[in-house]
């Protein structure tokens, strides 16, 4: 007899698709929800599909960078553009977002600079850019642990008094589904919800956990454990960038009206490799990855833009020779950045000044002035 | 008229309990500064369990002293994301061994997010943890998790010691914009002692303290063992040895400065604490006066504290506890090299 013959076959799977909230099919066609009504101009539209095509580009030449030894390591969003920027284009200047180290498409919506994030995984700094202009805290590699940063912010905002007027803001922590094994993200679910904190939490089911498939987390679908809990939780496409943006909205809008935190789970595949350093044909079959590829989130804008007529072929090559453009100066940027100063590891560790910080760093710096005096 | 508002107008000579000194600071921070919250478990109606936090509650009102759900790393976690929305959280863990859940939040998030945002920002966290042992408490209830907290950069570790300190030390630690572990002896709560209440008078949260001058040996202390090697101090008045007993109050930074000068001056150095010696505090003690006072060394450092054992049951604690014996025994064996 297995284990799985002893426990059972559960009643809904993790991994099934019931409930998944669509408003463009992978086919390109425009489908409604009565929940989430989404009114968008042709404008706005093209808009989400530049970012779509741009933040890909973006992490096809981070790839590579990593490929030609430039970045130490690089966590690739193939396939999670979607999720990321309609999420990411729901927030507004008042919100604040807690990212894992995905959510580069995130960023891009948050204008935090590419090259800010290709710092972290060249090996520069640890993040370095200040999440306060951004509205975009800083990448968190412990899986799970911006969970509880986003929700103690949004306690904060409550606290401030703002809740319900026009400067009320919401707080949204990204993880995968990995994360949601983690007693973090749990903790996180009961403070938001006995707190009633305005957070949203999206997380992208991105169905592996480097080799490990959503089996291996959660026996149900992830966004039913919100009921667990007390608050809402809804299952989107994360493969269709009009429902992440209409849920996502739907989800801050509450959170900053006082109704308390909501899950997302935002259904997608992770199209690429866990990191650079991964192998996914040692664990997942490519008849999957082939079947994912036909639910593509570009793919299906570019269809709906063509099929309603938004978009001609000049702009689609308008918005290529722009995403273009936007890696190729990111290439030479990259190449560009400066390692830091080796005494720049002493730095900002305190804001006051700490006596054996300064002894250490006086220390090295003698030590290396030592190597400047012998080839002198 | 309130006991505060009676100490600032220097009308009240207050003498007060360890655990009620804190309750005074915490209250006159929160007072001043309207983004000083505490949380933690148990900490508004209750007062805590040790009612460090007694009347907080009815005072501030439930936004600023959060009842919090039963979980370390979420209290952690969620005051650092309080800290980021510009607040400033002490938080209560309920016991040492309780720490262990929120170790993680601590170490990889509290004491790295300044670095990471290369200074963009600031995380003035105090988590305010009793500890040490004494009090007949069961498992983890009775724990010195200090060196896991000294050995991490980007905490500033501090360890009170008596009423005076617990007033003043507390609120320097909120007002730290650097994160700050705080521990509390908690067998000396209820133990009682005037509190300073003119800042003016106050000593620098890291500098540490001389409080028995001494010629012939350095005794190096923190918490609830300062007290111990005071009567230690004072038996060996009694037989004709003079101990410099120093607390150094703030473990990380370590005021090496005051230390060295004393060392120079005694040639002898004992160093007492209750967590156990291997790979303990007193280990970077005994290398630092080494390293700083080689020359002037009589007799190597020696370190009285636990065996490499777990906090035994309540009924051997005084055995595991450093007690005036073992830390005669210390000073004796110093004057045999």
């Amino acid at each position: 007899m297995t284990i799985d013959s002893v426990r059972g076959a559960p009643a809904t799977p993790a991994h099934a698709e019931p409930d998944l909230v669509q408003l463009l099919t992978p086919e390109g066609e425009r489908v409604e929800h009565p929940d989430y009504p989404l009114d968008l101009s042709p404008e706005e539209i093209r808009g989400l599909y530049r970012d779509l095509v741009t933040v890909r580009r973006l992490d096809l030449e981070a790839v590579a960078l990593t490929r030609q030894g430039e970045l130490g390591i690089w966590a690739s969003l193939l396939g999670q553009e979607a999720a990321q920027i309609g999420s990411g284009r729901a927030l507004g200047d008042h919100d604040m977002a807690f990212p894992s180290y995905r959510e580069h498409a995130v960023a891009w919506c948050r204008k935090v600079e590419p090259l800010k994030l290709l710092g972290l995984f060249r090996g520069v700094n640890h993040g370095g850019w200040d999440p306060a202009e951004h509205g975009f805290h800083l990448y968190t590699i412990v899986i799970g642990s911006q969970t509880l940063h986003a929700t103690g912010y949004a306690m904060g905002i409550q606290r401030d008094g703002v809740l319900g007027t026009p400067s009320a803001g919401a707080t949204i922590a990204y993880f995968g589904d990995g994360a949601t094994s983690q007693g973090d993200v749990n903790e996180s679910f009961v403070f938001a919800s006995v707190f009633n904190a305005p957070v949203v939490f999206f997380c992208q089911n991105n169905q592996w956990a480097i080799s490990e498939p959503l089996e291996r987390q959660s026996r149900i679908p992830l966004y039913k454990r919100a009921q667990g809990y007390g608050f809402p939780g809804v299952r989107v496409d994360g493969n269709d960038v009009l429902a992440c943006l209409a849920v996502t909205r739907k989800a801050l809008e509450a959170a900053r009206t006082g109704q308390g935190p909501t899950l997302i789970e935002a259904f997608t595949y992770r199209m690429g490799a866990h990191t650079t350093t991964d192998d996914p044909t040692r664990y997942r079959l490519k008849t999957e990855e082939e079947a994912w590829k036909l639910k593509d989130p570009i793919e299906r804008v570019k269809a709906y833009l063509v099929r309603s007529d938004m978009a001609d072929q000049s702009f689609f090559d308008e918005i290529e020779a722009e995403a273009k453009a936007v890696a190729s100066d990111l290439r030479k940027q990259c190449l560009a950045l400066p390692d830091p100063r080796p005494l720049e590891m002493f730095e900002n560790v305190y804001a006051e000044r700490h006596p054996l910080m300064t002894e250490e760093q006086e220390q090295f710096a003698a030590y290396l002035a030592s190597f400047e005096e012998v080839s002198s | 008229m309130t006991e505060v508002q009676a100490m600032e107008a220097g009308t009240a000579t207050t003498t007060y309990a360890l655990a009620k000194a804190l309750n005074a600071g915490m209250r006159k921070a929160m007072e001043d500064d309207p983004k000083v919250l505490v949380m933690g478990e148990d900490v508004g109606r209750l007062g805590g369990v040790f009612r460090v936090t007694d009347g907080l509650q009815k005072d501030f009102g439930e936004e600023r002293v959060i009842d919090t759900p039963l979980a370390e790393s979420g209290i952690v976690g969620t005051a650092i994301g309080l800290a980021l929305r510009g607040y400033r959280p002490v938080v209560e863990i309920q016991f040492d061994g309780f720490v262990f859940p929120a170790a993680d939040q601590i170490i990889t998030q509290l004491a790295k997010m300044r670095m990471r945002s290369l200074g963009a920002l600031s995380l003035p966290v105090v988590v305010r943890i009793p500890c040490g042992g004494g009090i007949g408490a069961v498992e983890h209830h009775s724990e010195s998790p200090e060196n896991y907290f000294t050995h991490t950069a980007g905490l500033r570790v501090v360890a009170c010691s008596n009423p005076a300190d617990a007033y003043t030390m507390i609120q320097q630690s909120i007002a730290s914009p650097d994160p700050v572990i705080f521990f509390e002896p908690k067998r000396r709560y209820w133990e009682k002692a005037p509190v300073e209440t003119d800042p003016a008078r106050w000593l620098p949260l890291h500098q540490a303290r001389v409080v028995n001058p001494g010629e012939h040996v350095t005794v190096l202390a923190y918490g609830p063992s300062v007290k111990t090697c005071l009567e230690a101090a004072s038996a060996a008045a009694d037989e004709g040895r003079s101990l410099e007993v120093i607390d150094l109050r703030s473990l990380n930074p370590l005021d090496i400065g005051t230390v060295v000068e004393s060392v120079n001056r005694t040639g002898r150095c004992v160093v007492v604490h209750e967590a156990p010696v291997f790979s303990g505090y007193g280990a970077e003690l005994a290398a630092r006066v080494t390293e700083k006072c080689f020359y002037r060394l009589e007799a190597p450092v020696l370190r009285v504290g636990g065996p490499s054992t777990p906090y035994p049951p309540s009924r051997l604690e005084d055995h595991y506890l450093p007690d005036l014996d073992r830390i005669l025994d210390a000073v004796d064996r110093t004057f045999a090299w």
